[in-house]
Parts: C-alpha cells; sequence; structure tokens
C-alpha cells in the first residue's frame, strides 16, 4: 500500500501539473459556454437526442478518439473511418481547437488539459433539460444501448444505478447489448424496472423462434407519429457468452427490419426510426438494403460524427460513447416524409456546462455506497493511459504485462474492447479507473496452453469479425490485444492470410506452430472459466510499482494500402 | 446470398463441434483446412444428373454468423405459384463443409400450397449451404448462403 508521503507527493505532483492547466481551463470556459453549446437553430416538428455507449460514465471522462480505424471493402476512407489530420480536414474542424480534442486523437493531452474532461450524465441533464424547454413536446431523448456496463458501480448493482439515473433522466426508448451480460432473469427485470421502452426486435427465442422484446414503441411529437424500432447488438450470443441468454437468438435479420418498417407504416407512423446497436458500417448496408427507414441512430462502433451521413432517403447518426456527444436532429416531417432537418453533434465540455442539481445528487447517492473503494488509489501513471484504437493501446498494454506477470505466462491475450476512458500522465490510477477498463461479468484470467498454430488461428478469427469486407459479417471491437506477442497484419486480405511474422518476444524467434505456449487472457466467453477477476491481477501490478511507465507488451505492425 | 465473396474465405472451427468457442477456451482445436467441395459438388450431381442449376427463386435464410454451431435455423422458400402444371417437386439442402454433404430434402407437391420449410441443421465449420430446387418443368434453381462458424469474441 501506498505511505502517506507517498500520497502527499503524488498530490503534490499531480496538482502541479493541473495548476497552469486550471488557468487555460478557465480561459477555455470562457471560450465555451453552455450557450454556445446549446446554440442551434431550429428546424421542423420533432427533435431527436440521441445517446449511446454510455458504458455507465455518470462522471465525466477523458476519452481520447482512436488514432486507427481501418475501413475495408466499399467503405475504405470513409467516414467513420477517418482519424487525426485527415478526420479534421474532411470536417472542417481546426487543428488545437475544442472540436478537434472532442472528435480526433490531435494534441490530446495538451488539449485535454486546456478543455478539461467531457460528459458526465448530470450535464447531459442540463443539455437536454434545456432542449426539452425550447421544444416542448417535440422531443423524444433514445438511447442506443451498453449503458448499463462499464463500471464497478453498475456491476455490483447489476445495472439498477443506470435505470435510476435514466428514469431521472427521462430516456423514452433503449436498446441493448451488455445489458444482456446479466443473464435472461435480470434483464427480464430490468425491462420491467426500466418504466420505459426496451426495444429488441431482432431477438428470438431459439426454441419458437418467437420475438421475446417489443421491437417497436409509438410516440406523438409535434403532431407526428414517431415509430421507433430497437435493434440489439446482432452478435451477443457469438461475442458475450451465450450461456448467459440460452434460450435467446439474435442476427441483423433484415427481412425481420423490413416488416417492422412497414408495419410502422401501416400503422400510420410518419417517421420511422431506427435505434440500432449494429454499428456503424452494418447500419450503413441495412440502409441501403431496407426501404422506408427515415433515421439510424448508430451506436456500438462508438463513432461521433459530426455531421449526418446520408444513404439514400435514411439520415444516419453517429453519437461517439462514453457520454462525450448528445445529438441533437432536428426535423421537419410533413406528410410522411422529411422535407428539412439540422443536426448537431454536441460535445459535452464539462467545465462549460452547469451539472444539473438533481442528477448530480443522484449520481453521489448511487456512488456513496461504493465510494471508499473506487477512490482507492493504486499508483500512478507517467504515461497517458488509453484503449481506443484497431490495434494494442496503452491500457491493454498495461493489463497484458500484468497478466504476463502475474499469472506466469508467455503471452497475454485481452480482448478488443471498444470502451474504456483515459488517464493523462502523471494521474493517479485509482481503482475506478481500473474498473472502467475490466467491470464485466466474466472477468476470470484463464491460464491454457495453446500451439503457435491455434495462436495463429485465434488472430485470423478475430481480424475476420473486424476486417471482413462486407460488414454484416463484422462483429466490431477492435484487434484482440497481445502481450509477450508479435505480429504483422494485413487487413487487406482474406481470413487465413492476414496475420504473419509472428514473433515469440521473450526470445525474438519465430512463433513455433507446433510448440505450446503458456497462454493468459480475460473475458472468456466459455462457461465455467476459472481464474481471479481481472482487476485484481492489475491492481496488484500496478500497487507493487506505484509509479506506472507503460510497458510495451506486445508488438503489432500495420499493413494496410 | 452472395455467390461469389464466399468461395475462398473459410476457416475451419473442429473439436467439440462447438460454435463459438471462447478466446482461450478449454480443450478446443483449431486447424485451418479447406471445404470438401467435390463431396457436395458429386451429391448435387446425383440428385440432379446432368442438369445445370440457374440462379434465382430459391431464397434461403441463414444468420451470417452462427450462434451455435450444433443447431443453425434456416428457412428455405421457392418462388412457384405451386399449381398442377407449375410446382416445386423438391427442395434440396447440402452443406459444402461437413463431413456429409447431404443435409435434407423436402418433398412437395402442388397440395402443399407452398413451398416453404424451415429446419435447423449443424455445421461443422465456415461454409456455404447450398438450396436447390427441382420445379415440375424439369429446371433446377439454387442459391448459396455462407454461414460463419466464429470463435467468437468482443469488441464494442
Amino acid at each position: 500500500m501506498f505511505s502517506r508521503r507517498d500520497l502527499i507527493a503524488l498530490a503534490a505532483a499531480t496538482a502541479a501539473i493541473v495548476g497552469p492547466g486550471r488557468a487555460a481551463r478557465l480561459a477555455a470556459q470562457d471560450r465555451l459556454s453552455e450557450a454556445d453549446l446549446l446554440a442551434f437553430k431550429p428546424v421542423g416538428n420533432v427533435t431527436l437526442l440521441h445517446i449511446t455507449d454510455l458504458h455507465a460514465q455518470l462522471l465525466p471522462v477523458w476519452f481520447r478518439e482512436p488514432s486507427t480505424n481501418i475501413g475495408v471493402g466499399e467503405v475504405r476512407g470513409l467516414p467513420p473511418h477517418l482519424t487525426g489530420e485527415a478526420f479534421l480536414e474532411r470536417f472542417g474542424i481546426a487543428r488545437g481547437s475544442a472540436e478537434a480534442y472532442a472528435f480526433t486523437d490531435q494534441d490530446f493531452v495538451e488539449l485535454a488539459r486546456r478543455f478539461g474532461r467531457l460528459g458526465g450524465l448530470d450535464r447531459i441533464a442540463t443539455l437536454v433539460k434545456a432542449i426539452r424547454a425550447e421544444r416542448p413536446g417535440r422531443t423524444l431523448l433514445l438511447d442506443g444501448g451498453d449503458a448499463m456496463q462499464g463500471s464497478w458501480v453498475t456491476l455490483q448493482t447489476k445495472g439498477a444505478d443506470i435505470v435510476r439515473a435514466y428514469r431521472a433522466l427521462g430516456v423514452d426508448a433503449m436498446t441493448a447489448h451488455w445489458e444482456f451480460t446479466y443473464g435472461t432473469e435480470r434483464v427480464k427485470e430490468i425491462v420491467e424496472e426500466l418504466g420505459f421502452p426496451f426495444l429488441a426486435g431482432n431477438v428470438l427465442d431459439t426454441e419458437w423462434e418467437e420475438p421475446v422484446f417489443e421491437s417497436t414503441a409509438y410516440f406523438e411529437r409535434g403532431g407526428v407519429k414517431i415509430a421507433v424500432i430497437g435493434q440489439a447488438f446482432p452478435y451477443t450470443p457469438v461475442s458475450n457468452p451465450r450461456w448467459m441468454i440460452p434460450n435467446w437468438s439474435f442476427g441483423i435479420r433484415e427481412e425481420r427490419v423490413a416488416q417492422h418498417v412497414e408495419k410502422a407504416r401501416a400503422e400510420g407512423a410518419q417517421l420511422v426510426v431506427l435505434l440500432s446497436h449494429n454499428g456503424f458500417d452494418v447500419d450503413r448496408k441495412l440502409a441501403s438494403r431496407v426501404a422506408g427507414i427515415d433515421v439510424i441512430l448508430t451506436g456500438h462502433t462508438h463513432d461521433a460524427l459530426p455531421q449526418v451521413l446520408q444513404v439514400g432517403k435514411t439520415l444516419l447518426v453517429g453519437t461517439g460513447s462514453h457520454g462525450k456527444f448528445l445529438a441533437r436532429l432536428d426535423l421537419d416531417v410533413r406528410d410522411g416524409a422529411i422535407k428539412d432537418f439540422a443536426f448537431r453533434l454536441i460535445p459535452v465540455f464539462s467545465d462549460a456546462i452547469r451539472p444539473d442539481r438533481e442528477m448530480a445528487q443522484l449520481i453521489e447517492e448511487l456512488r456513496a455506497p461504493f465510494k471508499a473503494e473506487l477512490e482507492r488509489t493504486l499508483g500512478y501513471t507517467k504515461d497517458l493511459l488509453y484503449r481506443r484504437g484497431n490495434f494494442q493501446g496503452t491500457w491493454d498494454d498495461l493489463i497484458c504485462a500484468a497478466i504476463l506477470e502475474q499469472r506466469d505466462a508467455e503471452i497475454a491475450l485481452s480482448p478488443g474492447f471498444r470502451w474504456g476512458p483515459s488517464l493523462l500522465p502523471n494521474e493517479p490510477i485509482r481503482m475506478e479507473d481500473l474498473w472502467a477498463q475490466t467491470a464485466i461479468t466474466y472477468p476470470q484470467v484463464y491460464r491454457i496452453t495453446m500451439t503457435g498454430a491455434q495462436l495463429k488461428d485465434v488472430l485470423e478469427d478475430v481480424a475476420d469479425n473486424i476486417f471482413n469486407p462486407d460488414p454484416y459479417y463484422q462483429g466490431g471491437g477492435d484487434m484482440v490485444r497481445v502481450g509477450g506477442l508479435g505480429f504483422t497484419i494485413d487487413v487487406e486480405q482474406p481470413i487465413g492470410r492476414r496475420i504473419s511474422e509472428l514473433t515469440f518476444l521473450k526470445t525474438g524467434a519465430p512463433i513455433d506452430p507446433e510448440r505450446r505456449y503458456v497462454v493468459a487472457g480475460w473475458a472468456s466467453v466459455n462457461e465455467g472459466t476459472e481464474g481471479p477477476p481481472v482487476w485484481e491481477l492489475v491492481a496488484r501490478y500496478i500497487e507493487e510499482r506505484k509509479e506506472i511507465a507503460v510497458p510495451r507488451a506486445g508488438l503489432v505492425r500495420v499493413k494496410s494500402a | 446470398m452472395n455467390w461469389s465473396s464466399a468461395a475462398n474465405r473459410r476457416t475451419v472451427i473442429k473439436g467439440m463441434g462447438a460454435g463459438a468457442l471462447a478466446i482461450g477456451g478449454i480443450g478446443w482445436a483449431i486447424e485451418p483446412a479447406r471445404a470438401d467441395l467435390a463431396k457436395a459438388e458429386k451429391l448435387l450431381k446425383e440428385l440432379i444428373g446432368a442438369k445445370v442449376p440457374q440462379e434465382g427463386k430459391v431464397r434461403l435464410e441463414m444468420p451470417q454468423i452462427a450462434e451455435n454451431g450444433q443447431t443453425v435455423p434456416l428457412t428455405v422458400s421457392v418462388d412457384s405459384p405451386m399449381t398442377p402444371d407449375n410446382y416445386c417437386k423438391a427442395i434440396h439442402i447440402l452443406a459444402e463443409g461437413n463431413p456429409e454433404a447431404g443435409v435434407c430434402t423436402f418433398k412437395f407437391t402442388p397440395a402443399s400450397g407452398r413451398a416453404e420449410f424451415s429446419t435447423r441443421m449443424r455445421l461443422a465449420q465456415t461454409q456455404n449451404v447450398w438450396a436447390v430446387a427441382e420445379m415440375s418443368d424439369g429446371s433446377v434453381w439454387m442459391t448459396k448462403t455462407e454461414v460463419k462458424v466464429t470463435i467468437g469474441g468482443c469488441g464494442g
């Protein structure tokens, strides 16, 4: 554990760093006002508000957007597969600006210190209330799922904290993905507790192929009958443990989506919204194949897009993740069609927006029973800790290094999750930060042996899940993170040929297809996986060092046109 | 329902015969191999002789990625008026990557009303599944769809 003196030294170190930044942030607050963030020239009779992939982040976060986010096949180089300077250029954003900080990885640490954290449900509540006051009777607030996973409090309460927060926020409907990892019985309870529709039209029971959840909810806003169709993450039983929801079957089920759209029109809906957790590329393809969807509110792949993307007559919205953004889409709906629209993806700059008092109180109340554990400081990081990006990332380097050491393994694997906020250099690492990277219902660190050939097959399989040129075969997510292993990946190749030059980093020798390696990793989707929860190992690793300079756990070379 | 893209994308996941296997799952084996196309082609010839199947009329709905390779749902329907002089006589399901290529045959008469059925099948690995329809006029129609059997693992 930390000595008192260490903690004082640590506090001083952070203060020294944060100190000058605070003045800059005050200046930033002058530039960025709540009024500026809310500025919007209203259009038409309906306002859709969208949040998605909150990942249980009730408080503001640092979240570095990816530096690598490759699109393959037809979507190569198209949004959302733009990062850094290419992104800034495509959307006309100035380098060093608040938007550059919110939307890209450019100058991240410097701009983070200048503009502060993003998100916080209390800030979102302020924005939502203001917009509802401006657009009374016209506003609909929808959540795209992955709200109930990503924090210790949410894991401990099995999503009950988010249920309360969302009820207080006045969410009108939601769909889901990680919510299913609490298992069948708990999901049924959540659906009851929400008090608003939980929509998942693509989930059928495995026995009779009958719908498990409501597919569609109808709302009247601004005199317009709106149908909201929910689409849960299609590959939940593949990507997450199927044994937790053994009787539910998912899938894209394009024809079923089309049926729901037709039915909604037949019921007199003038506006049809797909509240989707498909992932952006899947939705882009879906929009080109299923007629009659006016708006797709996308999720799952965490893409933040400053503009609406149009596919035929369908508008696609990408709202980002972790509470960083609130999407506002104003629509002029007449004669069953969108005549005009206006859009803004509002970055939730937490220093510029007043927290909503009631929501802030509720969040404090929800955290109170866990406060001591959450705030337990393990050490501090000298480097930027981030996860997001197609390959590796410092948070997972740290996790892999800890797994290698603490489970005495030769090779470590950490899943390519897209969730998990960042930490700035010289910030303390608290349990809460570590849980924000690891809090899942199947956290056990397994330890097994695998042949070199098996390792390659795992990498090929995961790569095909991300870089398959047909979006309908993509599961979203990023490449599995590795420790003790190096490889080259050519994303343009077909399965079986993407991965080459596998190297055992301990010796520098090529991976031997016949040899068995000791492999440890976490988040296995298999029932009965045994091992300590990953956060225990990583916490011990950090506490034993106190000061973390992130080791380069694995090595990935990317070949891409 | 895409003929062309499927042909050379396949990986084999054997052992336990299971569909979704975890990274780091215990007691499984993966080996890349090529599906034995010859088996399915030979069986097709036995079923329809020298006739050349045409593309169209047959609709085969299967998941893109199997949740459980042991029991993968499929629905097949054939566009046919099902009248005494024009009807679908039989639908065959073939799996080019299973140890046995033949999966099932459903026979129809005009009294069936519709040429359509749903069932479940087992998939040993990522592969193309074929649906072949024999019509009363002697024509043969066919479609293929690729179903992935993956070890799973997650992102978003």
